[in-house]
């Protein structure tokens, strides 16, 4: 039943009349005075802190529950003292953090980090701006180009990351075999264990991964920029690209923003790539702080569970400072605000 | 869309006189577009669905040509059966229920939490909003994987490892925090002269929210659901660590074990892939026009 009435009504608001809406929300917010906050209540103005608990108490206790709870057990752990085993010994104060800043690889696996972040991040934006373009274009073979672009999201990243070790691999390698074939290379390239290129494979294997959700938050954003501006900046004598770079880019701006924000948490805390890719490495040169985290516990000599809670109180607190310093520095309310 | 976009320029060009030296060039543009468009379009196309189409034509050949040397993109002998084999492989199958059986509970779970919490988020102002959102949004930045080891404490200490249940709330708890954003959105661009009517019509405050709020929030209930349904059925570390039990593992820590050290079956391990992305593009290419509606809302706000 409601479904029935969802396609029936909800249908035209979806695309075509969003920024209308959008409008429709300014001026309420306007003439409410709501600033930039949200419409205000229908009814009542204010409601009840009881009120409140009741409609928000489920996500109040699956968030503190499973999100909270276990991010101050990693504080815990990350002040303890484990066994090899595992099992809790006592206290150890700030020890764990101690040996984590004296760790040799650490210098390493933050520069990494960085690297594996910055790169991929406006690898994926800069592409995706191209691709969501060409995306909201009419052409024979759009929904093909659609589909494809999803596959890439569908798949399981462990299995992409096993699959794209077998293409870039130095003898089975399907891509050494076009290069070398093709006369581009002389001899097969080993993707993933020279130094040189190992980083740079799992940069173009995570962008590769990233374009789609990128490319469709974007399109998003293309498609709710409204076609009368387009016109009123060709009645101008506007070229292309300085429609592009003078409307479409600023108008873009919230949507850049999300795919910026939620790529910077996705990438950073991007597991399946970088430990697939680099599984056949010793050590920890090509690991980002993420996998650091991971191995510390599971799979290094140290088998520390108190250094990887450490290493993972300090990658939730990266995060968080590199978001805050993002939104601060992109200003972010006036932009969501417009 | 298509008609608008295609003959715009026609009734423009004699007004864009200004542009004179221009008119030429974008003539001959104009007749190549759709071609060159296409030819973009379906090339594009073809480079992000290359490596499944290795992955394909892997899943097709025996698995120990899967590592012949020198490698070729087509199989040297075709092996049809292997989509057989899998589909009949109880494991595989078991692998297959646990997949669907925690990401759909974990998506009904996240719609079921976040719906009342963003729409009374929207349309009220009370005392800890501001907290809450604020709460919601530093969720969004925590990531299973940075947390698992505090995860992997506290189920134990619950009991709950290996168990879908510890699964289902991992996955619900953290999408929760992308779902009331979006929705949040999509509630306050709702004009309220809509609720009030409902109101005047006699529905009640639930009866509002389920038969005028929900309809009018369809995009965005369905880049909700996509979300976590991904999310969900794609997640690995949590999984990974928190299930030993072999029936209860999901098709992404499952399917791994056909590839291990002791035994090699490429071509299970990709034709079982093939299939775990089958029912997730089947979905995103149902629901991909509301999915770009939904995401503008949620990138607008």
């Amino acid at each position: 039943m409601p479904t029935d009435l969802g396609t029936g009504v909800a249908g035209p608001p979806a695309a075509p009349a969003s920024p209308r809406t959008r409008g429709v929300r300014r001026l309420t917010q306007r003439l409410a005075g709501a600033g930039p906050g949200r419409v205000r209540p229908v009814g009542s103005g204010h409601a009840g802190a009881g009120t409140a608990l009741l409609w928000l108490g489920p996500a109040l206790l699956l968030i503190a529950g499973v999100v909270l709870y276990p991010a101050l057990e990693l504080v815990r752990a990350s002040t303890s003292d484990y066994s090899i085993t595992g099992l809790r010994k006592g206290p150890a104060g700030t020890a764990n953090y101690e040996r984590l800043l004296a760790h040799p690889d650490l210098g390493t696996v933050l520069l990494n980090t960085v690297v594996w972040v910055v790169a991929v991040l406006v690898l994926s934006i800069v592409i995706s701006l191209a691709l969501a373009q060409l995306m909201s274009k009419e052409f024979f073979g759009r929904r093909l180009l659609r589909w494809a672009v999803i596959v890439p999201w569908a798949a399981s990243l462990v299995i992409t990351a096993r699959l794209f070790m077998l293409i870039l691999d130095y003898n089975y390698g399907i891509l050494n075999q076009l290069l070398v074939g093709t006369g581009i290379v002389g001899t097969p390239v080993d993707f993933l264990g020279d130094d040189r290129f190992t980083m740079a494979s799992m940069i173009g294997v995570g962008t590769f991964v990233t374009l789609p959700f990128t490319a469709y938050v974007l399109l998003a954003g293309l498609k709710a920029i409204p076609d009368d501006v387009y016109e009123a900046a060709t009645m101008d004598g506007a070229r292309p690209w300085q429609a592009y770079t003078r409307i479409t880019l600023p108008l873009l701006r919230p949507a850049l923003l999300v795919a910026t924000v939620l790529n910077i948490i996705y990438v950073f805390n991007s597991f399946p790539i970088v430990y697939t890719l680099n599984d056949r490495n010793p050590g920890f040169a090509h690991d980002t702080t993420i996998t650091f985290m991971y191995k510390l516990a599971f799979k290094s000599a140290e088998k520390s569970v108190g250094m990887s809670a450490a290493a993972g109180v300090a990658n939730v607190l990266l995060i968080l400072v590199v978001v805050l310093a993002y939104l601060r520095i992109s200003n972010w309310k006036e932009a969501t605000d417009q | 869309m298509s008609t608008v976009s295609a003959t715009r320029p026609v009734p423009t060009a004699p007004g864009s006189g200004g542009a004179a030296p221009a008119v030429p060039r974008r003539r001959g543009w104009r007749r190549a577009r759709p071609y060159v468009l296409s030819l973009s379009g379906l090339t594009v196309a073809a480079v992000f669905a290359l490596p499944y189409a290795v992955m394909l034509l892997d899943a097709l050949r025996p698995s120990r040509d899967v590592l012949a040397t020198p490698p070729s993109f087509l199989p040297r002998t075709w092996q049809l059966g292997t989509f057989g084999t899998v589909l009949s492989d109880a494991r595989f199958l078991s692998w297959l229920k646990s997949s669907m059986l925690v990401a759909g509970t974990s998506t009904v779970v996240v719609l079921v939490v976040a719906v009342p919490a963003a729409y009374f988020t929207a349309r009220h102002r009370f005392r800890g909003r501001t907290a809450f959102l604020l709460l919601v949004l530093m969720t969004q930045m925590f990531s299973p994987t940075a947390l698992v080891v505090g995860i992997y404490r506290e189920f134990f200490e619950l009991s709950l490892v290996n168990t879908y249940l510890a699964l289902i709330l991992t996955n619900s708890a953290f999408n929760l925090a992308f779902a009331i954003w979006i929705l949040q959105g999509f509630f306050g661009s709702i004009p309220r002269e809509i609720e009030e009517a409902a109101h005047l019509d006699g529905c009640g405050r639930m009866g509002t929210l389920w038969r005028v709020m929900l309809p009018l929030t369809l995009p965005g209930l369905v880049t909700t659901v996509t979300f976590t349904f991904i999310a969900a059925w794609n997640e690995y570390v949590v999984a990974l660590t928190l299930i030993q039990d072999d029936a209860k593992k999901p098709l992404t820590v499952g399917i791994s074990s056909y590839v291990t050290g002791y035994e090699q079956n490429w071509d299970q391990l990709f034709a079982a892939s093939i299939i775990a992305i089958v029912p997730v593009v089947v979905l995103f290419a149902a629901i991909e026009k509301h999915l770009v509606g939904g995401l503008t809302a949620g990138a607008v706000k």
